[in-house]
């Protein structure tokens, strides 16, 4: 997994809530695989009107953000269905950081699981992160995962924080699998005392 | 300090394989359920060079890209759908886990099949890559969805990580009135609490709605917790669901069946188990509801009207308000009944169980579809049960389709779609924007609502129809 120290970066402040996993990437483009690049899918069928085109109102299409990496969103990003997809969507489009009040929890999870930093800070901090970033397009944030420490265009910083376990993973872009596996003999410890308490399963 | 512990919290332990001293907590699957959207996570697993743990803890069923009027896969006109499906088998071949596949008497929806073969049983830990996991928590069982990565991580140690989550008890007390269903209670719910009104907790189901619920319901209600933002739903096993579970093929039987009912009973929370946060929603006061925009929590009764953005306090709110009544074509105070539609879907893994298909047979019986009607059973079993009860001639003979167990129409990733600007009455989960085909407009429903609208062109309360 690709490592996140600090990232210091255009932010695209984005004011809708509820932004759910549909909307981020839509299900046609799932059976995309992986390997094969999730560029260009963000946010696809929202970024277009209704003759395909792109809206030029549409934030994310605005020259100015073409090389943002960090999304300053609304309560409840990314609720709805669990697909990876949508974290793919995100890193594929040079977006390593999303902050917001509040997140789906499975795309939480999907977020770290792909190098990128969840940050949640309050509603009041997102909103006025939010209204700097409209009043200076194009301004800049830093998130630095080795402090849990955002600040923001205005020079202001803000602690958020994040569980241990995955910013370990993240500083150190560690392979949850292989780390796993590293705990096997408890693992088949578990198995074997399983075998006694819940043996009326048949496996 | 108090030993009483809820429901989930019991579940939880007895899943600790460890807990790191930053509160990380590595859990044990009992039974990973994979579906042909588990490609991801399956090539993942095999790009690192792992392997399955336990391919007799992992069940697989095609549903997301298989298309409904597809018996077999010889009849797949998309290649594209036909090799995913067939690279579920070519996996389960590979690997050596439990597949269901287009010709087997078990295929279905993931979430259907899984309580339908007594793969969900009563205290289990269960995942799936698939948001709408939180279905199984209907027999007791904790579970909840994951994304591709985890699905790959499952596979290989057959554990996950988790962060404890907290604890929530929604009690829907009172009786449910003529004509109100199990989708019309976790609608309520949904607009009560709010789409996030769940996230970051385990939620349990409790009060004597739930209690006098069938399991059909029940698994219903569970299925759309992820709507109110919670990854899992539960309800307290009870004898309803020890008479669902008995007999099912992948149930323990004989002796063991009575050792898993012992330990079974001892699953619900203790009575004075202390839960974060408690919702209390009247039963006696659920109506048939329909949703209105682009978020299931924007959600009203069938007597109701369109809802005035004016009257939303919060601006960002009131935008998104706006932006959902001009993507669905709807005028505030417009009433719903006056809402004419244009499709109308009948199954997902919300509402394709047989309970679900006899509902909205009866609403259809001896009466004809005057719009587009798709109906679809949720597996084989239940396809099956309903043509041995005559149902599928009920739909037929009302002018509606019968397919091929399938998401369909659910996911708009199989074929079955609205076209741009079409409105359908959907007994599926999710009316976000181009859910269910780009443009498309969809309104949220219980199975026999679903049926109403297609009988008379509009949303309709079904009451009216049922006491004729």
């Amino acid at each position: 997994m690709r490592k996140f120290t600090r990232l210091t970066g255009k932010a695209v402040p984005f004011d809708s809530i509820n932004v759910d996993t549909d909307q981020i990437i839509p299900a046609p483009f799932l059976s995309i695989m992986r390997t094969d690049g999730y560029q260009g899918l963000l946010f696809h069928r929202v970024r277009r009107d209704e003759a395909g085109e792109l809206n030029p109102d549409f934030i994310f299409n605005k020259d100015i953000y073409a090389d943002a990496s960090i999304i300053v969103a609304d309560r409840n990003f990314g609720c709805g269905s669990s697909r990876e997809g949508a974290a793919w969507a995100l890193v594929d489009n040079g977006f390593y950081s999303v902050i917001a009040p509040s997140f789906g929890d499975i795309h939480f999870n999907n977020e770290m699981n792909n190098g990128m930093a969840p940050v949640q800070l309050d509603d009041a901090v997102c909103a006025d992160l939010r209204a700097q970033l409209h009043a200076n397009p194009g301004a800049e944030i830093t998130v630095d995962l080795e402090t849990n420490t955002v600040t923001a265009p205005n020079g202001d910083t803000h602690s958020f924080s994040i569980p241990e376990f995955n910013r370990e993973r993240l500083l150190q872009g560690l392979d949850e699998i292989a780390l796993t596996l590293g705990y096997e003999s408890q693992i088949e410890t578990f198995e074997a005392q399983r075998q006694r308490t819940m043996g009326y399963i048949d496996d | 300090m108090s030993t009483s512990r809820t429901m989930f919290e019991k579940i939880w332990d007895r899943h600790v394989v460890l807990t790191r001293d930053d509160g990380q907590t590595l859990l044990y699957v009992d039974r990973h359920l994979c579906h042909d959207g588990s490609r991801q996570g399956l090539s993942k697993l095999k790009a690192a060079g792992y392997t399955v743990r336990k391919p007799d803890q992992t069940y697989a069923t095609p549903d997301h890209y298989r298309p409904t009027n597809a018996p077999t896969i010889d009849d797949f006109r998309d290649s594209e759908m036909r090799g995913i499906i067939e690279e579920l088998a070519d996996n389960a071949r590979l690997f050596g886990f439990h597949h269901f596949g287009l010709d087997s008497d078990k295929q279905g929806i993931a979430h259907v099949v899984g309580p339908e073969q007594g793969i969900t049983l009563p205290g289990l830990l269960m995942c799936c890559g698939d948001s709408h996991t939180a279905t199984h928590g209907a027999l007791g069982a904790y579970a909840f969805g994951i994304g591709a990565s985890e699905v790959a991580h499952v596979l290989g140690t057959q554990t996950i990580w988790q962060r404890k989550p907290k604890s929530m008890r929604i009690t829907i007390d009172g009786t449910l009135g003529f004509g109100v269903s199990g989708k019309d209670v976790v609608l309520a719910v949904i607009g009560q609490i709010g789409t996030a009104g769940a996230t970051g907790h385990a939620v349990e189901y409790a009060g004597s709605v739930m209690r006098d619920m069938n399991m059909e319901g029940r698994l219903t209600v569970c299925n759309m917790t992820i709507e109110a933002g919670g990854r899992s739903g539960m309800v307290a096993p009870d004898e309803t669901t020890y008479a669902y579970c008995k007999g099912r093929e992948y149930a323990p039987q004989g002796d063991k069946w009575e050792q898993a009912v012992a330990d079974w009973r001892t699953l619900p929370s203790d009575e004075d188990a202390v839960f974060d946060t408690e919702v209390s929603v009247d039963g006696n006061a659920i109506a048939p509801m329909v949703t209105w925009g682009t978020s299931p929590e924007n959600v009203i009764s069938i007597t109701g009207v369109v809802p005035d953005p004016a009257s939303e306090p919060d601006p960002t709110r009131r935008k998104i308000h706006e932006g959902a009544l001009d993507y669905m074509g709807l005028t505030p105070g417009m009433r719903m009944t006056d809402v004419a539609i244009d499709k109308v879907f009948i199954g997902s893994c919300t509402n394709a169980r047989i309970e679900d298909l006899r509902a909205a047979a009866a609403v259809a019986k001896g009466r004809r579809a005057v719009v587009s009607t798709l109906v679809v059973a949720g597996s084989v079993p239940v396809k099956r049960q309903a043509e041995a009860e005559g149902l599928d001639k009920i739909f037929t003979d009302a002018g509606m389709e019968w397919g091929e167990p399938s998401c369909s129409m659910c996911v708009g990733m199989n074929g079955d779609i609205l076209q741009p600007g079409q409105r359908s009455a959907s007994t599926s989960n999710r009316n976000f924007m181009g859910r269910q085909g780009e443009g498309g407009r969809t309104h949220l429903v219980g199975p026999a609502m679903a049926a109403a609208a297609a009988v008379t062109g509009s949303f309709a309360d079904v009451r009216d129809l049922m006491a004729k």
